[in-house]
């Protein structure tokens, strides 16, 4: 399931550390599941790749082993072609999100934030958390600064924060600059992927003591 | 770009080992400036030229160099092997594996990709080492963020128009 009208697209701090591989996992994770939505961010990513393959092509040798040539010939010979690649997904999440959850969006095991909402943490390694945020139609989630950086990619319904309105496919980017308090629209329970690689700030007491129960 | 074609058509050894020569000393280079000891590099690039022969039908020449694939190949070697992480990829295209690519489309990005090289040699030495020390994973993603002002405009819209193409030929 594709959608062709993203909006909000990422910037080229992202589209350079992704292409050059520098990102926390979690947030290559968000990066890779909104370029499966997001066509005009995918060709950014790849001019960014290009600039890594001239970046290859200048750079000086260092003379292989004398046997490395052999030794790659012997081991194509028995290797087989990969097999053809998987068709894009037809659900809610992209093939590299259900690769993290283990399936589709009812392969989700939520945990209650309160409120009717609710979250899922996945497995990445440490510099950032990715987490799946489930926001009920017209709830709000709670007023909250960031001390590092937060991306949140829309997958289901669509949020809207004081900067704009996101919908299926959008990323927001937000950093110590913006203190936003996202509502979900009305009509369709908003499902995002959020990334954090610092811990975010609530402006309010009650979530700021949840915090380290929630590891938000 | 033959080299390839001739490795996914006719599983072409002469042409793997041309590839490799140019590239295999390169991408062990690469990953020693990337923090890999001599000998894990010299491993690792044996590897990408193996993943190179068993993905050759995957290689689409209108979005991206040899050159740029092998780095992209490289790239994801490098942080399974030095980092141990997974890397999340965006889900393929449904392209047609039969479908040959389009050859003055291939050509027109080739071209631009030499020409990007070129740029990027002609930067001031300032930016030029910024660019690579990114590349080589030696800056984290925030002290890349000026790093903006590389001139990607036509390169990006030809592979918008490739990814276009792929869209529309599914329908």
């Amino acid at each position: 399931m594709k959608n062709m009208t993203v909006k909000h697209t990422l910037n080229d701090e992202l589209m350079m550390g992704y292409a050059a591989g520098i990102l926390p996992e979690a947030f290559n994770l968000v990066v890779a599941t909104h370029l499966s939505l997001c066509d005009e961010s995918r060709a950014g990513v790849e001019s960014y790749e290009a600039v890594g393959g001239a970046v290859l092509e200048s750079t000086a040798t260092s003379k292989m082993s004398s046997g490395a040539l052999a030794d790659c010939l012997k081991r194509i010979k028995t290797e087989q072609p990969e097999v053809a690649k998987a068709k894009p997904s037809e659900g809610v999440f992209p093939n590299p999100l259900q690769a993290y959850v283990g399936g589709d969006l009812d392969a989700v095991k939520w945990r209650s934030l309160g409120n009717g909402t609710k979250q899922a943490i996945l497995p990445t390694a440490s510099g950032a958390t990715a987490r799946l945020l489930f926001i009920p139609a017209g709830t709000a989630v709670p007023d909250h600064g960031h001390r590092g950086t937060e991306l949140t990619l829309v997958l289901q319904g669509a949020f809207a924060d004081e900067v704009d309105r996101f919908g299926r496919g959008d990323i927001e980017i937000a950093n110590e600059d913006l203190n936003h308090q996202p509502i979900a629209e009305m009509g369709e329970d908003c499902i995002c992927l959020a990334a954090t690689d610092a811990p975010l700030r609530f402006n309010s007491l009650l979530p700021r003591l949840m915090q380290p129960l929630f590891r938000i | 770009m033959e080299c390839v074609a001739r490795i996914r058509d006719q599983q072409d050894q002469a042409a793997f080992a041309e590839l490799f020569n140019h590239f295999a000393p390169r991408v062990k280079s690469f990953l020693m400036k990337s923090g890999a000891d001599a000998s894990l590099a010299e491993e690792c690039s044996q590897e990408v030229m193996v993943t190179l022969w068993r993905k050759a039908h995957l290689f689409d020449p209108t979005r991206a160099s040899v050159a740029t694939w092998i780095f992209t190949i490289a790239r994801n070697k490098k942080i399974d092997a030095l980092r141990r992480q997974n890397r999340p990829e965006p889900e393929s295209l449904p392209w047609q594996e039969d479908q040959e690519p389009d050859a003055a489309e291939a050509l027109e990005l080739q071209q631009e990709s030499t020409r990007l090289a070129e740029v990027i040699e002609e930067l001031p030495d300032k930016q030029r080492d910024i660019v690579k020390r990114a590349f080589y994973g030696d800056l984290s993603h925030q002290e890349i963020a000026m790093e903006t002002g590389l001139p990607l405009g036509t390169i990006k819209s030809r592979i918008r128009l490739a990814l276009e193409r792929m869209r529309h030929s599914l329908k």
